[in-house]
């Protein structure tokens, strides 16, 4: 363990500047050289040589945002676990009872982000796609059925 | 007059650190080039210069030479602002890595081969790797493209669910250490059990290491999790939109990526600059760390010539029902190894 020294950080902001000024540097060439010859359709977002089809800032899946929501738990979870690990040693050679505290106390705060985890687990949080195949599956079958009893015409397979 | 010295030492040691890294880089690239090409029988660019060697820099006009291309439906500002923030993210890591014990050098003296020390490096790590998460997701938002908008938004679903076993995995390295100080992490890895087996903490963390191994390729978009640049579904993912050396920049960020988690995974798991000869010869220490450090960084290429890609869903189940878990497990284990392991003195 070595005692602070402000010093010891300065490293940080050097290379911050030295990649801030790579970064920069390389968007500004970029700007600078290299040939323009710019038209509509270069421009246009890229969609397989289409024209575009509405905007792309439409609504997307909850699920992600479900999943930044439990990773914020979990993400502080790991948080305080790092300087709980980094002192374990210290403190449990500090004598038995220090020991049992700091061993015992840690695993119940383990112990009840698992019993959340197991809940989000079982609300579905983390199935994707889950649905979708339930419904392809019964659709396919569907269509099993309908062949088994005579042969399916153009509208019932496209119903 | 001597904090200036020292601030233009350090400048300088970053400066040579950075082309150093960016040069590694660089035929990192080549390297996978030339190793895909092996596995699937062919050559590999083998035509500028001697084996193909002056390829990276070839590659690196091109991208110069190239027409900028700016969507006119893009949000200009955080369009510009999201491969800042990649490679930035990338970069700033490296200079926390130690890749050497102290040498003696004539003239100047005794001096350690890290360019910054402090207390908190993992830490450090570990936030500003975080950080990356943003370049991704303002890339693919600000493109104003759906492949960009899918490619961003799976790929920060992606690495904040891996970034979780990622993190977790390493506690059971500072368990075991007692310390977030990268350089002595190192140190304590010297020497051997029973005579043969060094104590590298790749043994006792075998767990650890393996979630770290397999979060780590997801941490960088790297075969098999490469689902944000999926291209036979989303064309290039998030950067879809980009040209130039912009999108050299994101280029780039990922192969940075690729070496300081390299370098990570060299540090804390497999004894750093440890290895035979380097109490007699110090200066061996820098070539056992890149020898690990190109270990990964194959591993890395070989994997990409073998393995087909992830589904999403397998991805995030894959994540959170079975890493995630896992990494917890890790913890417990060894927190009650470490536990007993003091009751009855074993350190």
């Amino acid at each position: 363990m070595q005692e602070f020294r402000l010093e010891a950080y300065l490293p940080i902001l050097l290379m911050f500047i030295v990649a801030l000024g790579f970064a920069a540097g390389n968007i500004l060439l970029s700007q600078l050289v290299g040939q323009r010859k710019q038209t509509r359709t270069k421009l246009m977002p890229y969609e397989c040589g289409k024209d575009p089809v509405g905007s792309a800032r439409e609504r997307f899946s909850v699920k992600f945002y479900l999943i930044a929501m439990i990773f914020i738990l979990f993400d502080i979870e790991v948080i305080f676990l790092v300087p709980w690990a980094v002192v374990f040693k210290q403190l449990a050679a500090q004598g038995a009872m220090m020991r049992n505290l700091v061993y015992v106390e840690m695993m119940i705060f383990v112990a009840l982000l698992l019993v959340g985890y197991i809940y989000v687990v079982k609300k579905g949080a983390f199935d994707w796609g889950e649905r979708a195949r339930r419904e392809a599956e019964a659709e396919a079958r569907a269509l099993k059925d309908m062949q088994k009893g005579r042969e399916p015409s153009t509208n019932a397979r496209a119903a | 007059m001597e904090t200036i010295t020292q601030v233009a030492l350090q400048f300088l040691a970053i400066t040579v650190a950075f082309t150093v890294v960016l040069m590694i880089v660089a035929y990192t690239v080549l390297a996978e080039r030339r190793v895909l090409g092996f596995i699937q029988g062919r050559l590999g660019p083998n035509r500028v210069g001697p084996f193909g060697l002056f390829q990276p820099f070839a590659d690196l006009l091109k991208f110069i030479l190239k027409e900028e291309i700016v969507p006119d439906k893009s949000t200009k500002f955080v369009y510009f602002l999201a491969p800042m923030i990649a490679i930035i993210a990338a970069l700033m890591p490296m200079i926390v890595y130690p890749f050497g014990p102290a040498i003696n050098l004539p003239f100047i003296g005794s001096i350690t081969l890290v360019i910054a020390r402090f207390d908190v490096a993992l830490l450090y790590v570990l936030g500003i790797t975080s950080v990356g998460v943003y370049g991704i997701m303002l890339a693919g938002w600000s493109s104003n493209s759906k492949y960009s908008l899918m490619g961003g938004l799976r790929s920060s679903a992606q690495l904040i669910s891996y970034e979780l076993s990622l993190g977790l995995s390493l506690i059971g390295v500072i368990l075991v250490s007692g310390t977030l100080d990268l350089y002595s992490i190192v140190e304590q890895q010297g020497g051997y059990w029973f005579y043969v087996i060094p104590r590298w903490n790749i043994f006792p963390q075998i767990i650890g290491f393996i979630i770290y191994l397999i979060s780590a390729i997801a941490e960088t978009n790297r075969v098999p999790f490469d689902l944000p640049e999926a291209e036979t579904e989303l064309v290039a993912g998030f950067h879809t939109e980009y040209s130039a050396l912009k999108f050299a920049l994101f280029f780039m960020a990922e192969y940075v990526n690729m070496f300081t988690v390299s370098m990570l995974a060299t540090t804390l798991f497999l004894g750093g600059w440890q290895g035979p000869g380097v109490a007699q010869f110090p200066i061996l220490g820098v070539f056992w760390f890149l020898i690990k450090v190109a270990f990964f960084l194959f591993l890395y290429i070989w994997l990409r010539g073998t393995l087909p890609r992830f589904r999403f869903d397998q991805l995030m189940n894959f994540g959170w029902k079975f890493l995630l878990p896992v990494a917890i497990l890790n913890i417990f284990l060894t927190a009650t190894a470490v536990f007993i392991g003091t009751i009855y003195g074993w350190w």
